[in-house]
């Protein structure tokens, strides 16, 4: 009963930091950025045909690059808020208050999934107005809706994973940025993974940001596309399995990793990184 | 409690009692923060006990978390809320805590008036300055009127007005609140203004345990003679300098030159604690320090 009422004001505070979020500019700043880069790149190939289809590049494109921002998103946006605020004592605030980590973590949960929304209305809004032939059937809305959410569950755990272990807010580049973009870049975002060896296609589908690619050009392109994938079907039971599995294994091992950090975190521990924030050289 | 083979807490034995202020005073790294974290339940000790109201914080439950308020250091959590609006929401978590006899949590209009934010509370938190900040951390800290509250350091950092005015916002809730309180500070005076009873720490056990008037009367007690006797110089502690130097002139007559009678004060008794301490002599300054206000 009084873990309700805190997860309760947790998802209040998830919502009062949406609000809080979207009328920031700097937020605003990030989100038409990468709308700019996702967009400009669709722009640029927009009368490019795909090699073995009636299909221009946008409509391949697009998906595979939703799908991408989604994983980006959901990982490396709660690595670093986890980060930051177990140094600058946000973490410890909760931790002052009885059951406040639980609101505090759904807050995050809620906060998280609600930042998707106008990250992808910036893409989605301007590519519709420019590029013809995206949504090859509206049913595909649908397939949209449970790719997203199931990789919300596979990949935000990754995310609050890793900005748990990490040690700082500035090691959030090394651990959680770059094995993301190292896996956009073999995932079959920007060039079809065929064209990579074996056993990199192998390690690109272990991870969950293939699979999100790949449901995301399931439900905005034509069944015959399916040709360009691997083994030329869409493998929706794999993604449903690959995807599933990676919620569930993030649903068991998460609140234990987060507990073991929220034990650990004390004032001192907020102090010592305030003090390194100051030192720039080390 | 022991970090590595390091035991920085050895003799820390004491009890806080309902109503009381309490502060745990000594030089920085004597063990301070370490000893309020552990009573918070922040940090696991590696031994001893620790009762704090009726559990052991190492193991509390939620519940007892909503008896106990912390204060903490904020640095630059929270940037895009607003003071009304964080305490509204950290203020909620003890409501299911509510009692007639016992409303929690407080007003969050009465508390931000009793802490002077109310024509900044609906400013961004980045928009506050260091002491409007630290004023805010202690409005978070008792929002949901706790029975005991924790303080670490609530004035590192201050300028003297700042420090004033949070000293009497501390007087204010105690007595208005009766709230008993906890703070640790490595400045004897504001020791001295706040508590009822100082507690002092110094290389990892408690030192002296007194009322601040009587740790005074404890210390003046012991005074420092020194005199000369044909260019060699001689010093003496005694309780009772009057008595021991007339038996000096007594048996000295002419010869004793250079006499200086000095009575210690706790400041100075303190002030050579820190010192010793800081130079790396923790043992050796716990030592003397006992010596002097036994």
């Amino acid at each position: 009963m009084k873990a309700q009422h805190a997860v309760r004001l947790g998802l209040r505070r998830g919502w009062i930091e949406f609000v809080q979020s979207v009328r920031s500019s700097q937020d605003q700043g990030f989100y038409l950025f990468t709308a700019f880069l996702a967009v400009g790149y669709l722009f640029l190939g927009r009368n490019t045909e795909v090699d073995g289809t009636d299909l221009l590049f946008p409509s391949v494109a697009l998906p595979s690059i939703l799908g991408a921002l989604v994983a980006f998103g959901v990982v490396v946006g709660p690595a670093y808020a986890l980060a930051m605020e177990k140094e600058d004592g946000t973490l410890l605030r909760h931790k002052a208050v009885p059951h406040g980590l639980a609101g505090y973590f759904t807050g995050q949960l809620v906060f998280q999934t609600l930042s998707l929304l106008p990250q992808m209305v910036v893409i989605l809004l301007p590519s519709f107005l420019l590029f013809e032939n995206l949504m090859a059937d509206s049913s595909g809305w649908l397939t949209v809706a449970w790719v997203l959410l199931l990789g919300l569950l596979a990949a935000m755990p990754i995310g609050m994973v890793i900005g748990a272990l990490v040690p700082s807010a500035q090691k959030v580049g090394t651990w959680g940025m770059l094995p993301v973009m190292v896996l956009a870049g073999i995932s079959g975002i920007f060039y079809p993974i065929q064209q990579l060896w074996g056993w990199v296609q192998v390690v690109a589908q272990l991870f969950p940001m293939y699979w999100l690619g790949l449901g995301m050009r399931s439900a905005f392109l034509p069944d015959s596309a399916a040709a360009l994938e691997l083994g030329g079907s869409w493998r929706t039971l794999e993604t449903v399995l690959v995807l599933g599995a990676w919620a569930v294994v993030g649903a068991v091992v998460t609140p234990r990793v987060l507990r073991r950090m929220s034990r650990r975190s004390t004032g001192s521990q907020v102090q010592a990184a305030r003090e390194a924030a100051v030192q720039w050289v080390r | 409690m022991r970090y590595g083979d390091n035991d920085v807490l050895t003799g820390v034995d004491f009890d806080v009692h309902t109503d009381e202020v309490v502060c745990l005073l000594g030089p920085n790294g004597a063990g301070k923060t370490t000893t309020i974290e552990i009573l918070e339940g922040f940090r696991i000790r590696s031994g001893g006990q620790v009762s704090v109201l009726g559990q052991d914080p190492a193991h509390a439950d939620e519940d007892w978390r909503a008896h106990t308020g912390v204060v903490l250091q904020s640095w630059r959590d929270h940037p895009r809320w607003t003071p009304r609006r964080l305490l509204t929401l950290l203020g909620d978590y003890f409501e299911p805590y509510s009692t007639p006899g016992h409303p929690r949590p407080w007003d969050v209009e009465d508390l931000l008036e009793t802490v002077g934010l109310t024509e900044l509370a609906d400013r961004k938190l980045t928009a506050l300055s260091g002491g409007q900040r630290r004023r805010l951390d202690v409005a978070i800290g008792i929002v949901g009127r706790p029975e005991l509250l924790f303080l670490d350091e609530p004035t590192a950092g201050f300028d003297p007005q700042a420090r004033r005015e949070f000293h009497r916002l501390v007087h204010r809730l105690v007595s208005l609140e009766h709230t008993t309180v906890l703070l640790t500070t490595h400045d004897l005076d504001e020791a001295e203004k706040l508590a009822d009873r100082v507690l002092i720490l110094a290389g990892g056990r408690i030192v002296a345990d007194d009322t601040p008037d009587g740790l005074a009367q404890r210390v003046a007690g012991a005074a420092e003679v020194r005199w000369s006797i044909d260019g060699e110089r001689f010093v003496h502690q005694t309780d009772n300098p009057t008595g021991f130097v007339r038996d000096l002139f007594a048996q000295g007559g002419d010869e004793v030159n250079d006499l200086d009678i000095r009575r210690a004060s706790l400041e100075d008794a303190y002030l050579s604690l820190v010192q010793q301490h800081e130079a790396g002599h923790a043992e050796a300054a716990a030592r003397s320090f006992r010596e002097v206000t036994r």
